[in-house]
C-alpha cells in the first residue's frame, strides 16, 4: 500500500473501507522531517473511498502541518473530487462549533435522579389510579358504555386460554408441597396430616399467588406492550381527538375482566394444587383419596377458601393498572416498549407479592 | 469494477403474485450505470414490491433480476453479503435502530464491515451526515427525537456510509416540506455528481421527476406501460401515463422544470 521512501511516498491498491485492514495504523507511522520536499505519487491507487480519501487527507494535513510540503500526484479526477469534497467538510467541521460534551453524572446526582424519577413514577402511578376510578364511575352510572365485546374477549385471552398453564403448575405445586411434607409427616406417624398441610397451604396462599405470578407474565405483559405499540403509533393520540377516553377503552375492559377472571382461575389452581397432593400423599404416605378428603373437609375452613379467592380480585387489578401504566408511559420507538414490558412484569409481581405479605399481617390482626 | 457496458439493473420477465392478485405481469426494465431512475405508478401498482424484490427482500415468482452483474436467485449467502455491502437503501420511513444514536447508525455500517478505528468511524459518519445537510449536534440524538425530514436525512447517510455503487431510496421527499424536498433534489444530484452513483427511486414527487431523474418507468397493471425521460412519457397517450401530466399538480410542475431541464447537459 503506502511505502515511504526518503522524500517519495507511493500510494496504491485499494483505498477502501473493506481494503484497508492496519493501513490506519501505518499512515499514523509516517513521519517526514520539517521542510523536506515530498511527493505522493497516487498512478497505482486503483480504488479510493470516502474512508480512504479521509485517511489520505489526514495523512496529508499532518505532514503538511509537521512542516514538510507535500505535492500529491498522479491523482484520477475522481479521486481529487472526492478528496476535496473532504477537504471541504473538515474545513467547514472546524468552522463549527465543537459538540459540548456532557459531563457524566455523579454517583450523588444518580442516586438524587434515580430518586426523583421513583417518586415522579409513584405519583403518576396514583394518577393513573384515580384516572381509572373516575372512568370506573363513569361507567357505572352509564351501563350502555360497558363494552362488553371487550370484556369477553379479555375473559378468554386472560382467563379461559390461561388454564392449562396455571393448572399444570399448581398441580405442580401441590405435589411438591406434600412430598417435602410427607417425610416429616411420616416421622412424626401423622400422614393424615397432609391433608392440612396442602389444603391450607394451598387454598389460602400458594395457589392465588401463583395463578397471579402467571397472569401478570402472561397477560400483564401483553396490556403494556399492547398499549405501548399503540402509544408508538400514535394511535392513542387518534384514539383521544376522535373522543374517546383511551382508558375507557383500553383499561377499563381488561380490569373488569380479570377481576372476574382471577379468581376463577384461582379456583381451578385450587382444585389442581389439592388433587396433586392428593396423588403424593397417596403414593407416598398410603393415604387414601377417601381418607385425604375426609380430613380434608375438616382441617380447612371455608374461610381459609374464602380468603384464598378474596385476594385475587385485588392481585387482578394490580397486574392490569400496572400493565397499563407501564403502557402508556412508553415513549419513543421499539426500544422503549421492551423496557416498558419488563417493567410491567416486574412491578407487577412486585406488588403482588406486597399486596400478599399485608393481607397476612391483616389477616393474623383480624384473627381469621 | 463493473464494466460500463453492463446495466447495474436489469429485470427480465419479472412477475409477482400475491395469491390471486398479479402484482407484476412480466416486466423487464434496465438501468444503466451512473443513472437516476425513478419508478412511478398508482398506490398499489407494485413499485415498493419491485423495489423490494431488487434488493432481496422479497423473490419474485418468476424472471430473472441481475444486480450489479449478479443474477439474484442464485447467489451463495457470502455472495449476497458482498453485494448488500455494494448498495445502499433508504426506507420510506428512515429505519434506524431506536436504541443507537444518529452517529451511532451511521457508523454502524462501517463498523459491522470494515476494521476501521472507532475514532476515524465516527469522523466519516459525521462527514455523511454533514453531506446530507444535518447539524452536528443531530448525530448524538436518538432518532425518536428527529423530525420526519431529518429522519430520512439521516437515514440517507447510513445508506451512504459505505460508498455503495447503487442507492435505492423509497420515497425520499414523501413527508417532507417543500423546502427540505427541494434540499433531496439537490442532495440527489449533488451524490450522482460526487460519487458516481447509480440511483433507483420509487417516488411520487413531481418535482424531484422533473428535476432530478434521467429516466422514468410508469407501471400500471402489473406491466411497465412506458420509460423515457420525463420530457418523453409528456408526449406518450396511454391514460396511465396521462394521468401523471395532467393532473392541476402535474401542470403545476412542469414548467419550472423546463427551465432546469435545457441548463442539464
Amino acid at each position: 500500500m503506502a511505502q515511504p521512501t526518503a522524500e517519495l511516498l507511493v500510494l496504491s491498491g485499494e483505498w477502501t473501507a473493506r481494503g484497508m485492514d492496519g493501513l490506519e495504523r501505518a499512515l499514523d507511522k509516517v513521519q517526514l522531517a520539517a521542510r523536506t520536499q515530498a511527493s505522493a505519487d497516487a498512478t497505482r491507487l486503483q480504488a479510493l473511498d470516502s474512508a480512504g480519501a479521509w485517511l489520505l487527507h489526514r495523512l496529508l494535513q499532518r505532514l503538511r502541518d509537521q512542516g514538510a510540503v507535500v505535492n500529491l500526484s498522479g491523482l484520477r479526477p475522481e479521486f481529487g473530487k472526492l478528496l476535496a469534497a473532504v477537504a471541504q467538510a473538515l474545513a467547514q467541521q472546524a468552522g463549527g462549533p465543537a459538540a459540548a460534551a456532557v459531563p457524566a453524572p455523579s454517583a450523588l446526582a444518580r442516586i438524587g435522579q434515580a430518586s426523583a424519577g421513583a417518586w415522579e413514577q409513584a405519583l403518576a402511578l396514583l394518577a393513573f389510579v384515580g384516572e381509572s376510578a373516575l372512568a370506573f364511575g363513569h361507567c357505572m352510572l352509564r351501563p350502555s358504555r360497558w363494552r362488553w365485546r371487550a370484556i369477553l374477549y379479555n375473559i378468554r385471552s386472560a382467563g379461559f386460554d390461561a388454564l392449562p398453564i396455571v393448572g399444570l403448575l399448581s398441580l405442580m405445586l401441590g405435589v411438591v408441597v406434600a412430598y417435602q411434607g410427607a417425610d416429616q409427616l411420616r416421622r412424626y406417624g401423622a400422614s393424615i396430616f397432609v391433608a392440612d398441610l396442602v389444603g391450607l397451604s394451598m387454598l389460602r396462599e400458594f395457589a392465588p399467588l401463583i395463578t397471579a405470578i402467571i397472569v401478570a407474565g402472561r397477560s400483564g405483559a401483553a396490556y403494556a406492550a399492547q398499549i405501548g405499540t399503540m402509544a408508538v403509533t400514535e394511535e392513542i393520540d387518534a384514539m383521544r381527538t376522535i373522543g374517546i377516553a383511551p382508558v375507557e377503552l383500553l383499561v377499563l375492559p381488561k380490569i373488569i375482566a380479570l377481576v372476574i377472571a382471577l379468581p376463577l382461575l384461582t379456583v381451578f389452581a385450587d382444585v389442581l394444587g389439592v388433587f396433586g397432593g392428593m396423588l403424593m400423599a397417596q403414593v407416598q404416605l398410603g393415604v387414601g383419596y377417601g381418607e385425604f378428603l375426609d380430613r380434608f373437609v375438616k382441617a380447612v375452613s371455608i374461610t381459609a377458601y374464602l380468603i384464598g379467592i378474596g385476594k385475587a380480585p385485588v392481585f387482578a387489578a394490580i397486574i392490569v393498572i400496572v400493565g397499563c401504566f407501564q403502557g402508556f408511559r412508553t415513549k419513543g420507538g421499539a426500544d422503549s416498549v421492551g423496557r416498558q414490558t419488563t417493567r410491567s412484569v416486574v412491578q407487577s409481581i412486585f406488588l403482588v407479592i406486597v399486596a400478599d405479605a399485608a393481607f397476612s399481617v391483616a389477616f393474623s390482626a383480624l384473627k381469621l | 469494477m463493473t464494466d460500463q457496458a453492463i446495466p447495474v439493473i436489469e429485470l427480465k420477465q419479472v412477475s409477482t403474485r400475491f395469491g390471486d392478485h398479479v402484482v407484476h405481469d412480466g416486466i423487464d426494465l434496465t438501468v444503466e450505470k451512473g443513472e437516476i431512475f425513478a419508478l412511478i405508478g398508482g398506490s398499489g401498482s407494485g413499485k415498493s414490491t419491485l423495489l423490494r424484490e431488487m434488493i432481496l427482500l422479497q423473490q419474485p415468482d418468476a424472471g430473472t433480476i441481475r444486480v450489479l452483474g449478479a443474477e439474484l436467485s442464485a447467489l451463495s449467502d457470502e455472495q449476497v453479503l458482498a453485494l448488500r455491502r455494494r448498495w445502499g437503501v433508504m426506507f420510506q420511513h428512515g429505519g434506524l435502530f431506536g436504541s443507537l444514536t444518529v452517529l451511532e447508525n451511521i457508523g454502524l455500517p462501517l463498523r459491522e464491515h470494515s476494521a476501521l478505528g472507532d475514532g476515524l468511524i465516527d469522523d466519516i459518519a459525521g462527514w455523511k451526515l454533514a453531506m446530507t445537510g444535518l447539524q452536528r449536534d443531530v448525530g448524538a440524538q436518538y432518532p425518536a427525537q428527529l423530525s420526519g425530514g431529518m429522519l430520512k436525512r439521516a437515514s440517507l447517510a447510513r445508506a451512504l456510509a459505505l460508498d455503495p455503487e447503487l442507492l435505492f431510496l423509497d420515497e425520499p421527499t414523501a413527508g417532507l416540506d417543500p423546502d427540505s424536498a427541494a434540499g433531496v433534489d439537490a442532495l440527489v444530484r449533488e451524490l450522482r455528481e460526487l460519487f458516481g452513483l447509480t440511483i433507483v427511486m420509487v417516488t411520487h414527487d413531481l418535482d424531484l421527476l422533473w428535476q432530478v431523474a434521467d429516466r422514468v418507468a410508469v407501471l400500471a397493471d402489473g406491466k411497465v406501460q412506458g420509460v423515457g425521460s420525463m420530457a418523453e412519457l409528456a408526449l406518450m397517450q396511454q391514460p396511465s401515463i396521462r394521468k401523471f401530466f395532467d393532473g392541476p399538480r402535474a401542470r403545476a410542475a412542469q414548467p419550472q422544470a423546463g427551465q432546469a431541464g435545457a441548463a442539464a447537459p
